[in-house]
């Protein structure tokens, strides 16, 4: 296995980016607790501009790795601190550090008690998320990976809502249960696939047909639950109601990306006969994710819940695209993680904003703000309409190309798939008529105030990339093909047969510069 | 020179959108007024130099902005095609939209909301002007959504009512069910082509298979049928009424529903391969045309009398594409983008003067107290009526000759019994509202005035286009339009059917007859003998209330539709919070009543030894149930038995190396 070691003049961006919210979180600690919001914001910020140079240095033509640092962790066996990012990370790692400011932000008045705790929580979190999607070693993965659960746990159980014990509880075991899964699944590539954790070496390896069964389906579990996937979805209504807004925004926006994160950079590339051969079941859970979640967010009467399901069905875009193994497919799927972190973030910003005024997030109690509250009303219409789909805006993007890459997987699915979007306008726009039109009630009017120059600044940046992705996504799409493309010559091998349109792939892998020091051909036996 | 003209054409609503969008609460109404209608009027300027350019070189010109998305195979252009057809289209939406936006400044003036209505209905031209001129079917359907979008908006423009909020997203929601049908057509037509541009897909049009031709254009249809509002996706249109009328005449008239007819005929080279498509639009187009009008019988709110008018309408337009006219269609669009804008502003000047009031129960008498509003309103009826010269004589005679002399009879009776019902309802609206005695309230009676100049001078330049309109196509078959746009919307294959004059004016014969005909019905029934319509509806109530119900197709569909859509959704949640969710429990507790059973067995059976095993599962089991509240113990214990399985399970298959199923290539 040859070293890629990309020149990026030689500052180490991505452990930069690591560390530099663990220093705001030693920085919490001296400082007094009434500045940790201040320090907190400045540091986020602060981790966020260091971690643009990944953007504008990324080499778009390089599909492979970029930005690595590679050093000797433990010797025997042997791991490393391992870091790099490529065309499926990059975004990603934008999106954490784009989105713990403004978590920050929307916390600002209303975390009250323990503010320090909470603080360095989110910053614990950003630091781990970053990891996960940085790390190229699978025990350093594996670290970041754990090690996210525990603030998320913190930000449910001590500051969320009544019954925040039991969301706590119910998300800590669901996704530690997948947890397990994936350490006994690691473990099992780790003697398979020649005694290393480099993630890298591992993606090159192959591993026959039952072996890869056995792990993709305990990656399955650790992933799916994350996604979540249908039917592991039920902890995300009970955590995203009791989570804290900035709770909400987090596990929305970045958190359930882990799992689809996951299944990109380990199942495909690693296991891909077990991909194309249980791809049919993936297909069908996220088809049925997509309109049960949306039939479920038709129901709510809870603004979070309703949100907490429409992400279920947004979800199942995601995975649709990516089991399509097409490069439309996985590419929509991509840009997809992005835009609901975006959207559906957003929204659970302005459900907090509505819920600091009103206390409460019931739809029957919250009608007709769009007279008291006009600028809040067009912000919360947007995102809405995003949320939807709207071309111009950036979900459609995502949307469109997961479902062209489905329809080329199969029609009748993609055509199912399509129903969401009815469903999606069902849910997403009676929501709207009955929180933005009518007349207000009169009880909640006195409390009705419009944004106020920190709320309005936290949902501005996130209008602004629902338009740029929406109306030209193509930088964030030039930025995925390479790294896409790699991942479906994984793939070429066995799915040319009856997908004539990849089989140039491999030629473009080897034009690519791929490193790979054992022949593609030796992956399927 | 050209491609810059055509950027702009879109370009100049874009900037006021976002002028005004951002900075209109900055200045006053009447700044942001002059940036909205100038903006429109700027792009109706570009449209006509475009128009210069096309009439003297009509061959399809492509003017591509950037590329918008590329991935995989997949690469889509924000581009756009001139040629004759959307030329044409460029003129009515900018020209009718100019006039309408000025009309709105006096309509609108006052209102709370002026800039934003300005914004949306800008913002409506960007979506619509985007819709044809796209290049490819992507661009379209950005335009489709956004006018569906604008649509959205403007019905729900008075958003403190619930009704126009509940109007708003049944127009959005029933729009996109058409919408899917649409985007699952683009993606068979991607499938089948590997492009979206038209250009390419219509050069491989006669190559495709007849099943495929069926399959792409139903649901092409699908999405026409939903944005124009036909049978069975029409409910939504009526009920837009509730936004201002401006709004009504802009989109739910003259442009934004005509859009399913401009993409039929934008694709009939598809259409042609596919004579069941073709016999459904034709069919769907007839009935609707006759099934509206029956409704519009008997409406008293003035704006849903028009609102059915449109959507019988439309059903002509359905009509002549199905069979094989589809410059009459298109003709048929243009004219009644004249008069249906017309018949709507001409009501808002009705509703202006009355202060608000829409039934025209409370009206009648109207003729000399507002003479302007009355004269145009008249010529608006006289043309959608088919009384000759006017416009909609012309090319409703055009549907009818066609259907006729390609021996779709069926059609052509739908079409001139529709007919006869279209110059009654019409004439029964202008008797109620400007003749006979008063029946205006008389708090309202002594504030009536007709509209400033501002609203007057747009209606009689509509007007006139409706009187003149029509003479673009005459003579029939052979008229200025029908070169114009020969080349773009000839059916393909189809055989031409010399038509003689005879039959020509015999058929033009029958039409004045018929509208003749209904005119005198109405007069009697609502000149001569005032009661003769209480009489009717007394003696035949059954059918009264059934048409003032509407055929109860709103009710049926939210007891077919709505309400079991939203009990599924409740259903499922049950299923989710107490099956699937208790579901993990379960196993929970089945795992530990096995574990109490087990370690029974351990204690009983095998004692000794094996049963410290079976206290230390009860007391994890017991520490776990302290540990935490409610029930979340049991997920505990299914994930320490279900893991404890697994691993031997993994043991085993290490040890065995047994089949997992997975099959070997």
């Amino acid at each position: 296995m040859t070293e890629m070691v990309i020149p990026s003049g030689g500052t180490p961006w991505l452990t930069l980016v690591l560390v530099i919210p663990l220093l705001g979180v030693a920085g919490i600690l001296l400082a007094q607790e009434s500045l940790s919001r201040q320090v907190a914001l400045g540091v986020s910020t602060l981790c966020f501009l260091v971690s643009l140079p990944l953007w504008f240095l990324f080499d778009n033509g390089n599909g492979g790795m970029q930005f690595v640092e590679k050093h000797q962790w433990i010797e025997s066996p042997s791991i490393h601190y391992a870091l790099g990012v490529d065309g499926i990370s990059m975004p990603l790692v934008l999106l954490t550090t784009l989105l713990t400011p403004l978590c920050i932000l929307v916390s600002w008045t209303a975390i009250e008690q323990r503010r320090k705790e909470f603080m360095i929580s989110l910053l614990v979190m950003e630091t781990a998320t970053i990891g996960v999607f940085a790390a190229l070693d699978f025990v350093l993965f594996y670290v970041f990976w754990e090690t996210m659960l525990i603030p998320m746990y913190l930000l449910i159980g001590v500051w969320g809502g009544p019954n925040r014990v039991y969301a706590a509880v119910k998300f800590f075991l669901y996704t530690l249960a997948g947890s397990i899964l994936l350490l006994v699944a690691i473990l099992v590539l780790y003697f398979e696939g020649g005694r290393t954790f480099d993630i890298l070496t591992l993606t090159q390896a192959h591993y026959s047909p039952n072996l890869q069964s056995l792990v993709f389906w305990a990656f399955f579990a650790a992933f799916a639950v994350k996604v979540p996937m249908f039917p592991f979805h039920t902890w995300l209504p009970d955590a995203h109601v009791e989570a804290p807004t900035a709770g909400s925004v987090i596990l929305a926006s970045v958190l359930l990306k882990l799992g689809t994160y996951g299944f990109l950079r380990f199942s495909l590339p690693m296991l891909p006969d077990a991909s194309v051969a249980f791809g049919p079941i993936i297909m069908a859970l996220s088809v049925i994710a997509i309109i049960y979640g949306a039939y479920m967010a038709l129901a709510q009467a809870d603004l979070k819940k309703l949100i907490a399901y429409s992400s279920v069905s947004h979800m199942g875009f995601v995975t649709l695209g990516l089991f399509a193994l097409n490069a439309q497919g996985i590419e929509g799927a991509m840009l997809q993680m992005i835009n609901h972190g975006i959207t559906t973030g957003a929204l659970f910003m302005c459900v907090g904003i509505i819920y600091e005024r009103t206390h409460s997030r019931q739809i029957v109690d919250n009608g007709g703000l769009a007279k008291a509250m006009p600028q809040f009303a067009t912000f919360f219409v947007i995102f809405s309409l995003s949320s939807v789909g709207l071309p111009g805006m950036n979900s459609f993007v995502g949307e469109f190309l997961v479902l062209v890459g489905a329809f080329e997987w199969s029609k009748l699915t993609a055509t199912l798939a399509s129903l969401g979007i009815i469903l999606a306008a069902a849910y997403i726009l009676y929501m709207v008529q009955r929180i933005v039109y009518g007349p207000a009630a009169s009880a909640m009017l006195p409390k009705l105030f419009d944004l106020n120059p920190r709320e309005f600044g936290m949902l501005l940046p996130l209008v602004f990339f629902v338009f740029w992705i929406g109306l030209y996504p193509n930088p964030l799409l030039d930025v995925m093909h390479g790294s896409v493309n790699r991942v479906l010559a994984s793939q070429s091998e066995i799915v040319t047969v009856d997908r004539g349109q990849q089989t140039d792939k491999p030629t473009r892998l080897v034009a690519d510069g791929a490193v790979n020091s054992q022949p593609l051909t030796g992956k399927v036996q | 020179m050209f491609d810059l003209l055509v950027i702009l054409i879109p370009l100049f609503p874009l900037l006021a959108v976002l002028v005004n969008g951002l900075a209109g609460h900055r200045y006053s109404h009447e700044l942001a007024g002059r940036i909205a209608f100038g903006s429109v009027g700027l792009s109706f300027l570009c449209t006509l130099g475009v128009f210069g350019s096309v009439l003297g070189n009509p061959e399809p010109r492509e003017v591509v902005a950037y590329s918008w998305i590329f991935g995989g195979n997949l690469s889509i252009d924000l581009a756009f095609l001139i040629d004759p057809l959307t030329t044409i289209m460029l003129l009515v939406v900018t020209g009718v939209g100019f006039l309408i936006h000025v009309y709105s400044i006096g309509y609108m003036h006052g209102e709370e909301g002026f800039t934003r209505f300005f914004t949306y209905m800008n913002l409506f031209m960007v979506s619509m002007l985007l819709l044809v001129m796209g290049n490819n079917y992507v661009v379209l359907f950005i335009g489709w959504e956004g006018v569906g979008l604008c649509s959205y908006l403007l019905i729900g423009y008075y958003y403190d009512k619930i009704s126009a909020g509940k109007a708003a997203t049944k127009a959005f929601v029933v729009n996109r069910i058409g919408d899917a049908g649409f985007l699952v057509a683009i993606f068979l037509i991607f499938s089948h082509f590997g492009t979206l541009d038209y250009t390419s897909v219509m050069a491989k049009a006669s190559t495709l298979s007849t099943g495929m031709a069926t399959a792409i254009t139903l649901c092409l249809l699908v999405g026409a049928f939903g944005k124009s509002a036909q049978l069975p996706l029409y409910t939504w249109l009526p009920d837009a009424m509730e936004g201002p009328t401006p709004v009504s005449a802009l989109i739910h008239a003259a442009t934004m529903v005509t859009a399913g007819v401009y993409m039929v005929v934008r694709n009939h080279a598809l259409f042609d391969m596919a004579p069941v498509s073709l016999a459904t639009v034709g069919i769907i187009g007839g009935v609707t045309a006759l099934f509206a009008a029956t409704i519009g019988l008997v409406q008293n709110d003035i704006k849903r009398v028009l609102a059915y008018s449109t959507v019988s309408q439309l059903g002509y337009m359905f009509l002549a594409c199905g069979v094989g006219g589809y410059i009459a269609a298109i003709f048929h669009l243009v004219t009644h983008a004249f008069f249906k804008a017309l018949l709507f502003l001409s009501a808002g000047s009705v509703i202006h003067a009355l202060g608000g009031e829409q039934d025209i129960r409370k009206m009648g008498g109207l003729h000399d107290k507002i003479p302007t509003t009355y004269w145009v309103f008249l010529i608006g009826t006289l043309a959608i009526a088919g009384i000759p010269p006017l416009a909609g004589f012309w090319s409703k005679d055009e549907i009818l000759a066609h259907a006729f002399v390609n021996g779709q009879y069926h059609l052509y009776l739908f079409a001139a019994v529709g007919a006869f019902l279209t110059s009654f309802y019409m004439f029964r609206l202008t008797y109620l509202t400007f003749y006979g005695s008063s029946r205006v309230d008389p708090h309202v009676a002594h504030h009536i005035h007709e509209s400033p100049p501002v609203m007057t001078v747009p209606l009689m330049i509509l007007a006139g286009l409706a009187v003149l309109g029509g003479f673009l196509g005459v003579p029939p078959e052979h008229g200025w339009f029908h070169g114009f746009l020969h080349d773009v919307a000839t059916p393909v294959g189809a055989e031409h059917h010399e038509v003689s004059v005879g039959l020509t004016l015999g058929l033009m014969t029958v039409a004045i007859g018929i509208a003749l005909g209904g005119w005198y019905l109405a007069h009697y029934m609502y000149s001569i003998r005032p009661a003769t319509a209480n009489e009717m509806a007394e003696k035949s109530p059954q059918v009264y209330t059934t048409l003032l119900n509407k055929y109860y197709v709103d009710e049926a569909y939210d007891k077919l539709f709505v309400e079991p859509c939203k009990k599924l959704g409740l259903l499922w949640d049950w299923f989710d919070r107490h099956i699937l969710d208790r579901f993990v429990v379960g196993v929970g507790h089945g795992t530990d009543i096995s574990a109490a059973a087990i370690t029974w067995t351990e204690k009983h059976v095998l004692y000794a030894g094996l049963n410290v095993i079976g206290y230390g599962h009860h007391l994890a089991a017991w520490a776990w149930r302290k540990l935490q509240s409610g029930q979340v113990h049991h997920y505990a214990a299914v994930i320490i038995i279900g893991l404890a399985i697994l691993i031997h399970l993994a043991v085993v298959w290490y040890a065995g190396g047994s089949s997992t199923g997975l099959p070997t290539r």
